[in-house]
């Protein structure tokens, strides 16, 4: 025993270690730690609410104003700042849904094998092929109010799928091994065997999975919010660039109001990509040679 | 003389220092020889087999020259070595079952393998389908993918492959571990056959079974930890060997002649030294129920009998 | 193979099933009176209140037990009667969407078929080259991070707005009519590059990082390293890497779909372009809901088609799939 955790003990300090030399793990960290934080003490930097008029419209940059107006004088950068908690929000609440499901369905089928593996698969792969786009058109349109949670819960809800599939073959490949045999074969309960000597293995591909699920759920949400099933009050970074487009402001040339928050958006995703690949790398050896 | 290895060393590159996985290796075969190569997993057998055909990082070339048919082979040159892998040395690999492209079938592989070699495949067609016959194997079969094959049938495939140009030398590695008893003597004896029929000069046959290597091994070589322990006749090597850690081995194996019994192997207790901080001076010093003071230094290789070679301290002094 | 076949058919049947099911349910099990709710929201348009009202009473058809309701939703299915749009009314909502469609297709097949070959092809010409690959593989994963419709937005402001060069919105100028004149062809390019670009340049990302993931694998694959060992040239490995490491993007492409379907959708908001997700998000937005109701439907008619066609495909390029669905089968 007294071995073992010597060994665990040297693991830890090893995946430490790699983290911080790992340039795609560092990199991705700022870019998703810069926003934030913007995300967190923004609003405190700017005097306007997000859907004040705050000024003049079809304002450029200023020091005054930022990141400029919107068409109608709202302060573009008290509404990036907004638009990034819900963004967060979405991420953390979707993310955290849908690698719930995902894993717990994943694990019992790949766990259970025969028939309820047969029928969580079937379900599985029905709502795989179903477009995510199409389950949230469907919830969100007949929702007369929608806030920031109930879209993350529809996010979370239709996007477990893939996740649930890779969990699966996972946890196939790891009963076969010894240990877990080993409990089964002393009668231990399917939960404990789950949560003891699966899991803890699985722990870096879960974490892994909800990195790509957070970001997802941000993309997701985006999209919603753009073709008109966001929040209905409140600003995201998705109403932004609806009302945006909706008021012309690539005709009329308004950069200021329509690059940042997809640049936003793009860098936050981004950011969670290579903390992904980083993460891959400072788990699997194999990898952190090239 | 059909290859000598003088004072090979190849270590591997990590990140914690240089593991001494060959250390000092040197012997000779003859013409038609096979040779046995055994040991325990990590003694530096598949390193060896790797370094004569593809030495590449993490490996690292120390020291030590080879020669095949009284020339030096530039193993430590990964470009000048690709005109001599195949056609003078060539491989039947561990993992022979998935040696071929899954998705090409056979006969083009073999096609595209020469065409990319500048080959001519026109000059081995008939002798292709001859060896197929002397196999077992159906000409068809050129017109099938790997995967519709057995396993029998894709080591047997691998094996006319990588003998087809005629190489002087040919390295089976540890190929007769996934198969079956009956299945293992097969390949064996068409090892043997292919030496008879001299599609090969020589065979090294790398195993860690040593009841193996008594079915159709010449001489043996034993090996462990990186370091050269004892080469001789094969019969020498079964029925008197010399070295202690040899005689363990031999007396691990099932009795020859009762051969594949069910009675478990007793196993030489303890574990191989770690070859990045290897013991001074013989490295079985550990393991080694008869060791003695002089062990600490590193034992000279003296000879014991006709082709007959060890390095042991216990030897050194019963023929001081 | 026949089974291999026939399972697969069996689960895009029980998907289309429950997609249909989901279409009819979630309407009615929302809060509250569903053609109250509805029809109060069509305040805005008087004419179409009365014929929306009495076709909302059909739909629902709330004096009958939910089965024949249910049985009859179906029944309209296989005529193709999917109800009256309110916005375009007294249009069918078949009719507009068969409409749609065609832009739907030559937006969508080109970029993803183009995206796919450059993608791959780039991806594996990177992954030779490591100083290359350290400098591109963050390009392509801040492509995938990138929302198709910001991209589309940049775009269109870039190359319609700033540098004036292409048209951002439309399919075709109001001046034409549809014709295959050399004209009207042209003019339908024109349209159509902005839109295919934005769907082209993400998907590309996606593309070569699989590509390049799946050839780092291959090339690490047993029948590579004995190729190395029989001294062949580099360029055969290679060209077997390529391969067959481009046979599981073919499923991967079905994974995928979803999301290329949604950034379409997207851009063809951004664009104005009439394709389905044009039609939705003028249908969300004026919460017309028999369209939303066909959008959904046709979005997953062409995902399944989709997915099928990809399983022919991968079937037919790779022995080993063939084989093992040959053997067990």
């Amino acid at each position: 025993m007294k071995v073992k955790n010597e060994k665990e003990i040297s693991n830890t300090k090893e995946i430490l270690y790699f983290t911080f030399k790992n340039k795609k793990m560092i990199i991705g960290m700022c870019l998703f730690l810069f926003f934030l934080l913007l995300g967190v003490f923004g609003p405190y930097l700017t005097q306007y609410g997000p859907m004040d008029y705050a000024g003049p419209g079809y304002h450029p940059p200023s020091s005054e104003y930022w990141l400029g107006t919107t068409f109608f004088g709202q302060d573009v950068f008290s509404q990036l700042v907004h638009g990034l908690r819900s963004s967060f929000g979405v991420g953390l609440l979707g993310g955290t849904i849908a690698t719930l499901i995902g894993l717990s369905v994943g694990f019992f089928a790949g766990y259970k094998g025969g028939v309820v593996d047969e029928i969580l698969m079937m379900v599985t792969n029905v709502m795989m092929v179903i477009p995510t786009i199409a389950l949230m058109i469907v919830f969100a349109a007949y929702l007369p109010y929608r806030g920031v949670t109930i879209q993350a819960v529809i996010i979370g809800c239709t996007a477990w799928p893939w996740t649930a599939r890779a969990v699966r073959s996972q946890t196939f490949s790891l009963k076969q091994r010894n240990f877990v045999s080993l409990a089964r074969i002393t009668g231990v309960k399917t939960i404990k065997i789950i949560s003891g000597e699966i899991a803890p293995n699985m722990l870096s591909y879960v974490f892994m999975v909800y990195i790509l699920q957070f970001g997802g759920s941000i993309l997701a949400a985006v999209t919603l919010d753009f073709i008109g099933l966001g929040p209905t009050m409140g600003i995201s970074l998705g109403l932004m660039l609806e009302n945006a487009v909706l008021w012309n402001a690539i005709q009329l040339g308004m950069w200021w109001w329509i690059i940042p928050p997809g640049l936003a958006i793009t860098l936050i995703v981004g950011g969670l990509y290579f903390m992904n690949t980083g993460l891959d790398e400072i788990f699997n050896p194999k990898l952190r040679e090239m | 003389m059909s290859l000598e290895i003088k004072n090979l060393k190849v270590y591997y590159q990590t990140l914690r220092g240089q593991v001494k996985a060959l250390d000092d290796i040197s012997f000779k075969i003859n013409d038609g020889d096979i040779l046995g190569l055994a040991g325990e997993s990590g003694c530096g057998k598949s390193t060896f087999s790797n370094s004569l055909i593809l030495l590449k990082a993490p490996m690292k070339y120390i020291g030590g020259e080879v020669f095949l048919d009284g020339k030096k082979l530039p193993v430590e040159n990964y470009e000048k070595m690709k005109e001599k892998r195949y056609k003078d040395i060539s491989i039947i690999p561990q993992y022979a079952l998935n040696a071929m492209n899954p998705t090409v079938k056979i006969g083009k592989y073999i096609h595209d393998v020469f065409a990319y070699k500048n080959f001519s495949y026109k000059g081995v067609d008939n002798e292709l389908k001859r060896r197929l016959k002397i196999v077992g194997l159906d000409e068809g079969i050129l017109n099938m993918y790997p995967i519709e094959l057995s396993g029998g049938m894709k080591q047997r495939m691998v094996m006319v492959i990588a003998t087809l140009m005629n190489p002087s030398l040919l390295i089976a590695d540890e190929i007769t571990s996934a198969l079956d008893v009956s299945t293992q003597k097969a390949v064996s004896k068409m090892l043997v056959e292919f030496r008879d029929k001299k599609f090969v000069k020589s065979i090294i046959f790398v195993t860690h079974d040593v009841s193996v290597l008594y079915q159709i091994a010449d001489k043996i070589l034993i090996m462990y930890a990186g370091k050269f322990a004892e080469i001789g006749p094969a019969e020498k090597i079964i029925h008197n060997p010399r070295h202690v850690y040899t005689k363990l081995l031999v007396k691990a194996m099932p009795e020859v002649g009762i051969k594949f019994s069910d009675t478990p192997l007793t196993g030489i207790p303890g574990h191989p030294p770690l070859l990045i901080d290897p013991p001074e001076g013989c490295r079985f010093i550990d393991r080694c129920p008869e060791k003695m003071k002089e062990c600490v230094k590193e034992p000279p290789v003296i000879k014991v009998g006709e082709d007959h070679y060890v390095a042991c301290w216990k030897e050194v002094k019963k023929n001081a | 193979m026949g089974k291999y076949f026939r399972r697969k058919i069996i689960i895009y049947l029980i998907t289309f099933f429950v997609a249909v099911t989901i279409d009819w349910l979630i309407p009615r099990f929302m809060p509250g009176d569903p053609i109250n709710a509805l029809v109060g929201r069509l305040s805005n348009y008087p004419q179409a209140t009365q014929v929306a009202y009495s076709n909302l009473q059909r739909a629902f058809g709330l004096n009958i037990p939910l089965w024949d309701q249910y049985l009859n939703f179906w029944k309209s299915l296989f005529q193709g009667d999917l109800g009256i749009s309110i916005t375009i009314f007294p249009k069918p909502v078949f009719e507009i969407i068969a409409e749609a469609l065609p832009y739907d297709l030559l937006l969508m097949v080109p970029a993803i078929l183009a995206s796919y070959f450059f993608g791959n092809k780039f991806g594996a010409f990177a992954a030779k080259k490591k100083k290359l690959d350290n400098w591109v593989l963050p390009i392509w994963y801040m492509l995938t991070a990138t929302p198709y419709l910001w991209l589309a937005i940049l775009l269109a402001w870039a190359f319609g707005v700033v540098l004036n060069i292409f048209p951002i919105a439309g399919a075709y100028s109001f001046s034409l009519t549809p014709s295959f004149s050399f004209d009207f062809v042209f003019d339908l390019l024109k349209h159509w590059v902005l839109p295919f670009l934005s769907l082209f340049i993400v998907q590309l990302g996606g593309w070569a990082i699989g590509m390049r993931n799946m050839i780092i694998y291959e090339l690490d694959a047993d029948y590579s390293k004995y190729l190395e060992t029989m001294g062949v040239p580099e360029k055969l490995i290679r060209k077997y890497a390529y391969k067959n490491a481009s046979l599981p993007q073919i499923t991967g492409l079905a994974v995928q779909l979803g999301i290329i379907i949604t950034g379409a959708i997207t851009t063809e908001i951004v664009f104005s372009y009439p394709g389905l997700g044009h039609i939705l998000n003028k249908a969300i937005l004026q919460e017309d809901f028999f369209l939303i109701q066909g959008c959904f439907l046709f979005i997953i008619i062409m995902v399944l088609v989709a997915n099928f066609i990809i399983d022919i495909v991968y079937v037919l390029r790779d022995p080993r799939v063939r084989h093992s669905i040959g053997g067990e089968m």
